[in-house]
């Protein structure tokens, strides 16, 4: 494969604290080098993708996604999840175990990394299952399916209510050395609520999820984690006070990583108003205070990742009563863009970005990507902070259009995507595409 | 451009009164020999109840027949909805036979308005979804409050309502307070905290609203007292710990009433639990307007059927007293 050189761009990369204006060469899969401006200027036989006004940066890393394949696949297949990912920006993701049937043996894992293969887009690490088909009763095989690829185990919207059987699995997962990614909601408390237990919710007459059905979970895994020194990561935090049980966890050293889904950011529960299925997911949207809490936590180090929880849904499945409709809404193509908006508004660091998108959710999982360093694999995006464009259903890669942010105005897209130094997205088009 | 009827939520002063001024002319009718209008001659309303119901039922339908319009009923047991057809087709479907109106109830809150999202040509009456709202349920309270106090020279503002029992629940409730709030009234909500929560303070944006858990308390110089229903499946999911146990601290009872509210009138949406939230003394007693409130129910749908579907410009034609 011919060398690249990514010529006058800005370079960020919070793991190795580089932010300036640098060249990047990408050779033999790898960033083989990052020298000032014009350092390649007189390298032979490379071909150079030009970037001024752009940010350069590590491919992101997603923790959380839903690929439906196996089982769903008029949903999303691994192809179009893929594909919406390298889009969005995302050279990692991994996706959860809750496919037909779940992912709790080498065999699905396989399937899934086959396909992912084939898809030739971003690189797809599996989640596996926490217990058997995700019924909470028997722990899976842990080291078979970490052996066949799975980088975190989980059971996804399913929470493990037997603390016993979490004990174990922290316990087998702690000599693996692989985190259980933890849905954190008791399911007595939340009871078929499907919105934010508040005003909001008793004015229109929805079932509420309170908060408290988040927090109590996060406590008692905090303690778990504490007791068994397994690895706990706290999937899609939502609520302030999650959010202090995972700091002072942290400062206590107890080993939890946590990250924050970009709609509990950006929308609150008063987006639910008008009974909008588009806005349901678990857990629910928020009120401000809890927002407020989460952007506390993304300021001092608490939350460790955007995670995009990517969620796709027919038409079919949401078209539907409030309370009947399907849980969840897409994410890949929309949590870069929105971060950017962040950054551009001011709340949020440039660095701090590159750390929640990449090298914070890596590390979280133990990935050898999210950086651009020598030597780390040549997952590198150039993006275009100024592009601004209308997110519409014919831009969405997904199978599926259950988004909150359709018709919304968002900053910043994805020029140029490289995976392992091959180059899948060029002009913010899928190289696939171009070559059909 | 199709008119609704979805909730008494975000309906001015203004409006509220023309339903109930046009119900209070429509009165009359059921009083006469021949109970029957020409209004809605030709027109179709097609009630679609994916919810049990009797009373609502039957008084949407006399309405409907009362005023001419050819009405059929369509009963769909939401529990095997799963298995059936959505929502959206059954809807969708309906639509197609060029109905003028439909009136819907549903055991989801925000079906009224799905439907009217996604129906083009047909105006939507809400017949109570989930536990939001249930607005001819509001309307029909109003007119028997209102022809209760003109007795006494007195119209419907400046009142104080309470609201007993399980307001959580309760889309008869929430209808009715947005209605008291649009009127001026002060609302209170009594019961307690697991039924009615501290929260509802905040639900309806109002500073007069306010949270009682203790009975005689909030019943203290009230002028209307509404009694909920108390549905019997609450105990299992511990709301209450069991009806004896509730109706103790929450039935509405006439030594009560005559010591805290002596001057006030009671009603109740139906069907009753006599002696879980209101005493049988109560129900039966002077003070009682419930079934009063069972017979404005025809009138002030009538009311609602006409102003959605009758023609634009036509006076209805009845004996023509209108109040304001």
């Amino acid at each position: 494969m011919q060398p690249v050189v990514i010529e006058g761009g800005h370079v960020i990369d919070a793991a190795s604290g580089i932010d300036g204006s640098f060249d990047v060469l990408i050779q033999d899969g790898v960033v083989a080098a990052i020298e000032k401006p014009g350092a390649f200027r007189s390298t032979m036989d490379v071909r150079r993708v030009e970037a001024a006004g752009k940010w350069v940066m590590p491919g992101c890393v997603d923790l959380h996604v839903h690929l439906r394949e196996p089982g769903e696949e008029w949903k999303e297949t691994i192809q179009t999840g893929a594909e919406a990912a390298v889009l969005g920006g995302y050279t990692s993701i991994c996706c959860m175990p809750n496919t037909k049937p779940a992912n709790d043996s080498a065999e699905i894992t396989r399937f899934i990394l086959e396909k992912a293969l084939s898809a030739g887009a971003a690189r797809v690490l599996p989640i596996g299952a926490v217990s058997m088909e995700r019924k909470g009763k028997q722990i899976a095989p842990y080291s078979e399916l970490a052996k066949a690829g799975c980088v975190a185990f989980s059971d996804d919207g399913d929470p493990v209510a037997d603390a016993g059987l979490m004990r174990r699995a922290l316990e087998w997962c702690l000599m693996l050395g692989l985190p259980l990614a933890c849905h954190e909601e008791d399911r007595n408390l939340s009871c078929g609520g499907c919105m934010n237990e508040s005003p909001l919710s008793l004015r229109m007459g929805l079932k509420g999820f309170p908060g408290v059905a988040e927090d109590v979970m996060i406590a008692r895994d905090i303690e778990l984690a504490r007791f068994t020194r397994g690895k706990v990561h706290i999937c899609h935090v939502s609520t302030a006070r999650g959010v202090e049980l995972i700091r002072r966890a942290k400062n206590d050293g107890i080993p939890v990583t946590c990250e924050v889904a970009p709609h509990h950011l950006v929308l609150s529960d008063q987006a639910v108003e008008g009974y909008d299925t588009n806005c349901k997911m678990m857990p629910p949207l928020k009120d401000h205070e809890d927002v407020q809490g989460l952007f506390a936590g993304l300021a001092d180090g608490t939350i460790d990742a955007i995670a995009s929880d990517h969620a796709p849904h027919d038409r079919d499945s949401k078209q539907v009563e409030f309370s009947r409709a399907a849980v969840g809404v897409l994410g890949l193509q929309t949590s870069l863009p929105l971060l950017v908006e962040m950054c551009l508004a001011g709340t949020m660091s440039r660095t701090r970005m590159v750390d929640l998108l990449c090298a914070g959710p890596a590390k979280a999982f133990g990935l050898p990507y999210g950086s651009i360093r020598k030597g780390s694999p040549a997952d590198v995006i150039v993006l275009d902070p100024k592009r601004e464009w209308i997110f519409s259903e014919d831009l969405v890669r997904s199978k599926s259009k259950n988004s909150p942010f359709l018709g919304r105005k968002l900053v910043g897209a994805t020029d140029h995507v490289f995976v392992g130094g091959k180059q899948v997205v060029a002009h913010g088009r899928l190289l696939a595409d171009s070559q059909r | 451009m199709v008119d609704h009827l979805l909730g008494i939520n975000g309906l001015s002063k203004t409006e509220i009164y023309r339903y109930l001024d046009v119900g209070l002319s429509f009165v009359e009718v059921s009083e006469r020999d021949i109970k029957k209008v020409p209004d809605l001659r030709g027109k179709t309303i097609v009630h679609v109840f994916f919810e049990p119901s009797t009373r609502t039922l039957a008084s949407f339908d006399i309405a409907g027949k009362r005023l001419s319009a050819d009405t059929i009923n369509v009963s769909i047991n939401s529990s095997s909805v799963q298995k059936g057809e959505t929502l959206l087709d059954t809807i969708r479907t309906l639509e197609s036979m060029r109905p003028d109106v439909l009136v819907i109830r549903h055991s989801e809150s925000g079906a009224a308005q799905f439907a009217a999202k996604h129906l083009t040509s047909t105006s939507i009456v809400n017949a109570g979804d989930g536990a939001h709202e249930h607005p001819t349920q509001a309307l029909l309270d109003l007119l028997t409050i209102r022809q209760h106090f003109a007795q006494f020279g007195r119209g419907i503002e400046g009142l104080r309502v309470g609201f007993v029992g399980d307001v959580r629940h309760s889309r008869v409730a929430r209808s009715n307070v947005w209605a008291h709030l649009a009127l001026g009234n002060e609302v209170r909500l009594i019961g307690p905290p697991t039924l009615v929560p501290q929260d509802f303070v905040q639900v309806f944006g109002s500073e007069r609203v306010s949270v009682f858990h203790d009975l005689s308390e909030g019943l203290r110089d009230l002028d209307v007292v509404v009694c909920l229903r108390m549905q019997l499946e609450r105990q299992d999911q511990n709301f209450v710990p069991n009806l004896d146990e509730y109706s103790k601290e929450y039935c509405v009872s006439e030594r009560l009433l005559r010591q805290f509210a002596p001057g006030s009138v009671v009603l109740h949406p139906g069907p009753l639990n006599r002696g879980t939230e209101i005493s049988g003394e109560v129900a039966d007693g002077p003070r009682s307007l419930i079934l009063r409130q069972v017979s404005n129910g025809v009138a002030v749908r009538m009311a609602v059927l006409y102003l959605l579907a009758g023609s634009p410009g036509a006076s209805p034609e009845r004996s023509g007293q209108t109040t304001t």
